[in-house]
C-alpha cells in the first residue's frame, strides 16, 4: 500500500528519463552502497526476509500434512489424529509468529534504512552540488537540476523501500519453491520450467513494449507540460492578441499526442497482469492434466523424485495423490510470485534510470581549486605585517613559498589583467587579448552591447570560469594560485538578477556576513537606501520573504541585494547593474547605493545606463570581446568614437 | 462538482462502461477457478479416472482463457478512458483558462495554474483509473469470495467474523495515523524541493559569498527534519505488511483446526478435504480485496485535494462577457474616460483609479508618467477592456467598451503589455501573431517601422531566427521591439505602449516614435514611460499619482504647472545627460 498509492507531487518537470537499455551496474553500485552504509541493519533485514519467506512457503507442506492427517482421521476418528493434528498446529503457529516478529523487523528497519539512505543521499547530492562549477549550472536546465531531487529520487524511494525487499523475498519463495518441487518430482518440474519459459517470454514482450510506450509517454508529458508552463506565462499576451483559438488548437495537438502514448503505455501495463495470472491458470490446468496421468496409469508411469530415493532408496516410485495436490497447491504459489516480481519490472526500470541518473550527478566533477594562497587576518607590528586570529579588519595574502616559508603581501585590492584570452566552448573565443588593470579604490566600468563579454570578465575575476591564456593577478599575485574561497571572500558582487533566499529581510542581509550583528546589517541597509522601506514592511526586519522575494518590488529587491553586498564589505566590488526598469524614485536611490557601496573600493561596473559610469576612473568599450575604446568619459567623448556614439545614443546599450 | 468531471468523460462513455464490466467477467472467472481448482483437486484425490481430469481441466482451460479475455479487455478500455478522461480534463482545463479575464488571471498564480493542469490532472487520472478498475475489483471479489466461502466452508466461514474485523481496525487505525503524518510531510517535502531550487536558481550568490558549506548545513538540517517525519509516517504504515500476515496466518491456523474437526466428524459429509483449500484460497482473497479497498480509499483521499484544485479552475467564472448584440466596428480611435473609477476586486478597499476623466481625440499622441503604484497599467487596461470599470464609463469611438465584441475591440485596440512574452518559434511566427495572413513583405515594412528590421536582418537566419522559450536568446531592447512590431501588425485604431521601449535606447525610441507619426498618424497612441524623453512630445501629458491624475497638458505647461512632472525631469536631465538626446 505505501508508496503506490501516493500520488505524485510538484510539477515533475522533465520527468525520469529512462535508460533505453535497463543499466544494472547502477543498480549493483546502489546495492553494494546500502550495505557498506547500513552492513549491520541489512544482514538483520535479509535474515528476516529469509525466515519470513521460507515461513510464507510452510503452508504448502502443511497443508499436505494436515490432509494427510484428515485422511487418516477419516478412518480413524478423531480422537486417534487429535493429537497429531494439534501438534502440527502449534509448530505451525510457533512458525507463524516468528515470521510475523520477522516481517515486522525487517518492515521496519527498511523504513530505517530507506529514509536515513534518502537522507544521505539527498545531502551527499547537494553538498556535491555546492562543490559544481558554475558552469554545470550554466549548461544545464534548472529543470533538469531539479528532476535529480525529485523525480529521479522519488523512483529510488520505491525501490529501496517497496521493490527491492520484494524482489529479495519472492526470489526466495521461488527458489524455495523450486528446490521443494524439485525434490518432490522431477517430470512435474519439467512443466514448470515450460511455464517459467513462457512467463519469460510474456515479460519480454508486453512488459519491453510497455516500457518502450512509458518513455514515449513520459516525452509527451514533458512536451505538454512545456507548453502549458509557455502559454500560462504568457496568457496575458493570449488575451490582447485574441490568440485563445489558435492557442487552443496548438494544445490540442499535443494533448492528443500524450493521450495516444499514455493510452498505449497504460494498455500494455494493464494487459501484462492478467496475461501473467492466466499464464498461471494454464500452467495449473497442465499440471493437473499430467498428474492425473501418472496417477490414472496406475503406476505404469513412474515419478522420479528425490523422495523415493529417500525413502525407497530409488528415485523411480509410482506417484501418491497427495504429492500430486501439493504441486497443485505449489504451482499456484510459484506463478503468483513470479508474476508480482515481473510487474515490479516498470518501477524496477524506472529506479534503475532514476539512480543512473543521481550517480552521474554525484559523479560530477567538482570545482577544481589548486590554490594554495590563503587570505589572513593581520597586524602591523613595527612596520611588519604579521598574521594573526583575531579579526583585525586589515587583510593580508599569506603566500607559501618554496622554502616552507610564507610571505604576507597586504590585500589592497588591485587587479590586473595581462592578455586575457576566453572561450567558454572550445573554438568559439569569447574574449580576445584584453589587458586592463584597476588600481585600488579606482573605479573601471564596461560598456558595451549584448554577449560583447562583459559579464565574462567577471566571471573571470572571481573565478567562476578560468581563462584559456593570459594571467591575472590580483595584488601581484596569479589569481591561480589563490584558494578560490579565499578569493571570492574578498570579493563583493551584486548581480543584474536578484536572488533572495526564503527567510527574513535580516537572514538575507546576514547572507552577506553570517556572524553579522543586527546592527551591522542595519548600517548596511542604511547605507543601501533600504533601511526605509523595509521599516515599512509589516515586520520590519523580521518581514519573512518567499519566492525569491516575491512580496517586493524589483527595486526593493536590488536595494536588499546591495545591502548583502554592504555588510560583506569586501576590498573589491563587481557591480552588475539592473537592465530592468524601475521607476525613476527607487532608480535614484539605487544608485545612491552603490555609490555609497563604491566608496573606498575597487569597482567592477558593468553598465547598462550610461549615467552611472561617468565618474569611473576608466571605461572600457567592449565589442566582440575586444576592448575597442578606453579612457576616461571626457577622454572617450572627446575622441568622438563608439563610446560618443552611445553617449548620444546613436547606439543601444544592452 | 464530482459531476463536472464526470462530465469530462464523453466520447470515452463507452470504454468507461466496458471496463467495469468485464472486469466483472474476469472476477467471476477468476472466482470459478479456485472452485473448479478445488473439485479438480477433490477427484484426483479421490481416484478419479482420466476423464474428470480432462473433463474438468479442458473447463478450467476455457475458464482461463476467458478471464484472460476479460481481463485483457478491461485493461484496453481501461487505458482508452483513463487516458481519454485525462485529455478531456486537460482539455477542458486549458480551455477554460482562455477564457479567463486578466481579473481571473491575476487570481491565480501561473505556476498553480500549471501545477493544476499537469500534476493535479495526472492524480485524478490515476484516481480514475483506480475507480473503474480497482474499486470494481476489490468490493466484487469481496462480495464473491465471502458467498463462496460460506457456501463451501459453511459453519467454517465462521472464522473470517474474527480476521475480517481485527484487519479492519487495524488498516483503519493505520491510516488514521499515517494519513495526516504523510500530508504533512509531503507539504515538507515540497518546501524542501523548493529550498532546492531556490539554492540552484541563486549559485551564482551562493558561490559569490562563499556560501557552501552554509547552504549544505541549512539542507542536511531540512532533509533531516524531512527524514524524521518521513520514518514516523512510513514506520507506521510499514506496520500493514505483518497486520496482513498476522490475519492471513491466524486464518490459516482457524481454518484448519475448524476444517480437520469438521471433515472427521461429519465423516466428509458435512465438509470434505478440498474445501479445505478453498477456504484457505477464499480467505486469501476476502483479506485481499479488504487491503485493496483500504488502498483505494487512501489514494482517493489524497486525490480528493487535487480535485478541489481543478475544480476551482472549472468552476471559476470570467467575469467579462460579450454583450448580446455586440458592436462590430470600432469607428474611429479616440477614447473618453467618463468619471471612471477601477478596483481589482470588489472587496478591495482602496482604489485604483479614482474619478478619471479623460477625453483623447482620435489620433492623438498620449504620454503617461507617474511613479510605481500610480495606476499608469490599470488605466490603459481599461480601454481595451482588459478588466471593467468600477463605475464610469470608458468609450472607445465614442461607443461603450462593454459594447463592442471583445475580439473586435481587441484587434482595433492594441496592447503592448509591459510583462510582454515572446514564444518559442521563429521570429515570423511569433510576428504573426498580430495577423496571422500578414505576407513577408509586410512583416518586413512593420519591423522597419518598429527600427526591428536592423538586428533581425543580422541573425544569420534573419526573419526565421528561432526564438527560444520566454525570448532568453534576444536582448531586451530587442524584445521590446519585437512585441511593439507584433502590435503594430494588427493595424489598430488605437495602440497602447505601456514602459515597452525602456530598454531601447533613446534615439531608437525617437526614431520609432517619429515614424508612428508619419506612418501610422491616425492611431491614437498611448505611451507609459519612465523617461521623460519618450513623452515629452506627446499632444497630451497625463500625469498620475496614486490612481488620480494629478496634471494633463503638453510638456510646456507642465514644467511650468505640475511639481511632480518638473522633478522627474530635472532628476532624469541632472543624472543622465543623454535624455537631451
Amino acid at each position: 500500500m505505501a508508496n503506490h498509492s501516493m500520488p505524485a507531487r510538484g510539477p515533475g518537470r522533465g520527468g525520469p528519463r529512462y535508460a533505453g537499455k535497463t543499466n544494472m551496474k547502477a543498480l549493483g553500485r546502489l546495492i553494494k552502497l546500502l550495505f557498506k552504509e547500513y552492513p549491520v541493519m541489512l544482514t538483520i533485514v535479509m535474515v528476516c526476509i529469509v525466515i519470513s519467506a521460507l515461513i510464507g512457503v510452510a503452508p504448502s507442506v502443511y497443508i499436505e500434512t494436515i490432509t494427510s492427517y484428515i485422511e487418516q482421521g477419516l478412518t480413524s476418528g478423531w480422537d486417534a489424529v487429535k493429537a497429531p493434528i494439534l501438534k502440527a498446529i502449534t509448530t505451525m503457529i510457533g512458525l507463524y509468529v516468528l515470521g510475523l516478529i520477522s516481517t515486522t523487523v525487517y518492515t521496519q528497519l527498511m523504513a530505517h534504512v530507506t529514509q536515513n539512505f534518502l537522507h544521505k543521499l539527498r545531502t551527499e547530492m547537494f553538498a556535491g552540488m555546492q562543490r559544481l562549477p558554475i558552469k554545470f549550472f550554466d549548461q544545464n536546465s534548472r529543470g533538469d537540476i531539479m528532476s535529480y531531487y525529485t523525480n529521479d529520487a522519488d523512483t529510488l524511494r520505491q525501490l529501496v523501500s517497496q521493490a527491492l525487499p520484494h524482489l529479495f523475498s519472492s526470489g526466495l519463495v521461488v527458489l524455495s519453491l523450486l528446490f521443494i518441487m524439485f525434490y518432490y518430482s522431477m517430470p512435474l518440474m519439467l512443466i514448470i520450467f515450460a511455464g517459467i519459459f513462457f512467463m519469460f517470454r510474456a515479460t519480454k514482450t508486453v512488459g519491453g513494449k510497455s516500457a518502450s510506450f512509458f518513455v514515449r509517454q513520459q516525452k509527451s508529458l514533458g512536451k505538454v507540460e512545456g507548453y502549458i508552463e509557455e502559454m500560462m506565462n504568457g496568457q496575458k499576451v493570449v488575451k490582447v492578441f485574441c490568440h485563445e483559438r489558435a492557442a487552443e488548437q496548438e494544445f490540442d495537438k499535443i494533448n492528443d499526442q500524450l493521450f495516444s502514448d499514455a493510452q498505449n503505455a497504460n494498455r500494455f501495463s494493464n494487459i501484462f497482469g492478467p496475461i501473467m495470472n492466466n499464464i498461471g491458470n494454464i500452467l495449473y490446468v497442465l499440471m493437473a492434466f499430467v498428474g492425473g496421468l501418472f496417477i490414472c496409469s496406475g503406476g505404469r508411469i513412474l515419478n522420479v523424485s528425490f523422495q523415493n530415493l529417500f525413502e525407497t532408496g530409488s528415485l523411480l516410485a509410482p506417484m501418491p495423490i497427495a504429492i500430486v495436490a501439493t504441486f497443485l497447491g505449489m504451482t499456484k504459489q510459484f506463478t503468483n510470485n513470479v508474476s508480482q516480481v515481473s510487474q515490479q519490472i516498470n518501477s524496477v526500470a524506472m529506479a534503475v534510470a532514476g539512480s543512473e541518473r543521481i550517480f552521474e550527478l554525484i559523479d560530477q566533477k567538482p570545482e577544481e581549486d589548486h590554490g594554495d594562497v590563503t587570505l589572513v587576518n593581520c597586524r602591523e607590528e613595527n612596520g611588519e605585517l604579521v598574521e594573526c586570529n583575531d579579526r583585525t579588519g586589515q587583510w593580508a595574502w599569506k603566500c607559501p613559498q618554496n622554502d616552507g616559508g610564507s610571505t604576507l603581501v597586504p590585500l589592497r585590492g588591485d587587479v590586473r589583467f595581462f592578455d586575457v584570452d576566453f572561450a567558454y566552448e572550445e573554438g568559439k573565443p569569447v574574449l580576445h587579448n584584453v589587458s586592463l588593470y584597476a588600481k585600488p579604490g579606482q573605479k573601471l566600468a564596461f560598456v558595451g552591447a549584448t554577449g560583447a563579454g562583459k559579464t565574462t570578465i567577471t566571471n573571470l575575476i572571481n573565478r567562476f570560469y578560468d581563462i584559456a591564456d593570459g594571467k591575472i593577478r590580483y595584488d601581484g599575485v596569479n589569481i591561480n594560485r589563490i584558494k578560490k574561497s579565499d578569493l571570492r571572500h574578498s570579493l563583493g558582487i551584486v548581480l543584474q538578477d536578484v536572488n533572495l533566499f526564503t527567510g527574513t529581510v535580516m537572514d538575507n542581509i546576514r547572507y552577506g556576513k553570517l556572524d553579522a550583528t543586527d546592527d551591522e546589517c542595519i548600517r548596511a541597509a542604511k547605507l543601501a537606501n533600504a533601511h526605509d522601506f523595509i521599516t515599512r514592511l509589516p515586520d520590519g526586519y523580521n518581514t519573512m520573504l518567499t519566492s525569491n522575494g516575491a512580496n517586493l518590488s524589483q527595486g526593493q529587491r536590488q536595494l536588499l541585494s546591495i545591502a548583502r553586498a554592504a555588510v560583506a564589505d569586501p576590498p573589491v566590488m563587481i557591480l552588475d547593474e539592473a537592465t530592468s526598469s524601475i521607476d525613476t524614485r527607487t532608480e535614484l536611490l539605487v544608485q545612491r547605493g552603490m555609490d555609497a557601496l563604491m566608496q573606498n573600493r575597487t569597482v567592477f561596473v558593468i553598465a547598462h545606463r550610461l549615467s552611472t559610469v561617468q565618474n569611473s576612473n576608466a571605461i572600457m568599450v567592449l565589442d566582440h570581446g575586444r576592448i575597442i575604446e578606453r579612457g576616461t568619459h571626457d577622454d572617450l567623448i572627446a575622441q568622438k568614437g563608439v563610446y560618443y556614439q552611445l553617449y548620444t545614443g546613436a547606439f543601444e546599450l544592452e | 462538482m464530482i459531476k463536472r468531471l464526470i462530465g469530462c468523460v464523453r466520447e470515452y462513455r463507452t470504454p468507461t462502461l466496458l471496463t467495469p464490466l468485464f472486469m466483472v467477467g474476469e472476477v467471476i472467472c477468476e472466482c470459478v477457478i479456485p472452485l473448479l481448482t478445488a473439485s479438480l483437486i477433490n477427484n484426483i484425490q479421490a481416484g478419479c479416472g482420466m476423464d474428470v481430469i480432462l473433463q474438468h481441466g479442458l473447463k478450467l482451460l476455457v475458464i482461463a482463457m476467458l478471464a484472460l479475455a476479460f481481463g485483457v479487455a478491461s485493461g484496453w478500455f481501461c487505458a482508452t478512458a483513463s487516458a481519454g478522461f485525462a485529455k478531456n480534463l486537460r482539455h477542458d482545463l486549458y480551455y477554460k483558462v482562455q477564457d479567463f479575464s486578466f481579473a481571473n488571471i491575476d487570481r491565480f498564480s501561473t505556476s498553480s495554474l500549471v501545477t493544476r493542469l499537469t500534476t493535479d490532472v495526472s492524480n485524478v487520472q490515476q484516481a480514475f483509473m483506480m475507480l473503474i478498475r480497482t474499486a470494481v475489483r476489490a468490493p466484487l471479489m469481496l462480495v464473491f469470495a465471502v458467498i463462496m466461502s460460506v457456501s463451501v466452508g459453511k459453519k467454517l466461514s465462521l472464522v473470517f467474523a474474527a480476521t475480517i474485523p481485527v484487519l479492519l481496525f487495524g488498516l483503519s487505525l493505520l491510516i488514521y495515523k499515517a494519513l495526516p503524518l504523510f500530508r504533512a510531510v509531503f507539504k515538507k517535502y515540497d518546501r524542501l524541493n523548493n529550498s532546492v531550487q531556490e539554492n540552484i536558481q541563486a549559485m551564482r550568490v551562493v558561490k559569490s559569498f562563499v556560501r557552501e558549506d552554509y547552504e549544505t548545513q541549512k539542507f542536511t538540517a531540512a532533509s533531516d527534519d524531512v527524514r524524521k517525519d518521513f520514518l514516523r509516517a512510513e514506520k507506521i504504515l510499514a506496520l500493514n505488511n505483518p497486520l496482513m500476515q498476522l490475519c492471513v496466518y491466524a486464518g490459516m491456523i482457524l481454518i484448519s483446526f475448524f476444517a480437520a474437526k469438521l471433515i472427521i466428524a461429519s465423516g466428509g459429509t458435512y465438509l470434505n478435504v478440498g474445501s479445505l483449500t478453498s477456504m484457505i484460497t477464499y480467505s486469501m482473497q476476502i483479506l485481499m480485496s479488504l487491503m485493496m479497498l483500504s488502498m483505494i480509499f487512501v489514494m482517493l483521499t489524497m486525490a480528493s485535494a487535487s480535485v478541489k484544485r481543478i475544480a476551482e479552475v472549472l468552476s471559476e467564472t470570467s467575469d467579462l462577457h460579450n454583450p448580446e448584440n455586440p458592436v462590430y466596428e470600432v469607428p474611429d480611435g479616440s477614447v473618453d474616460f467618463d468619471h471612471v473609477s477601477f478596483k481589482y476586486s470588489a472587496r478591495a478597499d482602496r482604489m485604483a483609479l479614482s474619478d478619471i476623466d479623460l477625453h483623447i481625440k482620435s489620433g492623438q499622441t498620449v504620454g503617461i508618467l507617474g511613479g510605481t503604484g500610480s495606476s499608469k497599467t490599470s488605466l490603459v487596461q481599461l480601454i481595451s477592456r482588459l478588466y471593467d470599470a468600477s463605475e464610469g464609463t470608458v468609450r472607445v469611438g465614442g461607443i461603450d467598451v462593454r459594447r463592442y465584441d471583445l475580439e473586435t475591440l481587441r484587434n482595433q485596440v492594441a496592447v503592448v503589455l509591459q510583462k510582454n512574452v515572446l514564444f518559442s518559434g521563429t521570429i515570423k511566427e511569433n510576428l504573426r501573431w498580430g495577423d496571422p495572413d500578414a505576407s513577408d513583405e509586410e512583416l518586413m515594412r512593420i519591423c522597419r517601422l518598429a527600427c526591428a528590421d536592423e538586428f533581425i536582418e543580422q541573425f544569420p537566419d534573419k526573419y526565421d531566427t528561432y526564438i527560444e522559450q520566454g525570448g532568453t536568446n534576444v536582448s531586451g531592447g530587442q524584445k521590446q521591439r519585437l512585441c511593439i512590431a507584433r502590435a503594430l501588425l494588427k493595424k489598430p485604431k488605437v495602440l497602447i505602449l505601456d514602459d515597452s521601449t525602456s530598454a531601447v535606447d533613446t534615439r531608437t525610441d525617437a526614431k520609432i516614435r517619429q515614424a508612428f507619426r508619419t506612418e501610422i498618424p491616425d492611431t491614437t497612441k498611448f505611451i507609459i514611460a519612465q523617461r521623460v524623453s519618450s513623452i515629452q512630445d506627446a499632444d497630451v501629458i497625463v500625469v498620475m499619482d496614486s490612481g488620480s491624475i494629478s496634471a494633463c497638458g503638453t510638456h510646456e505647461t507642465l514644467l511650468k504647472t505640475s511639481d511632480i512632472y518638473r522633478e522627474v525631469y530635472e532628476s532624469q536631465n541632472k543624472a543622465g545627460g543623454k535624455d537631451n538626446g
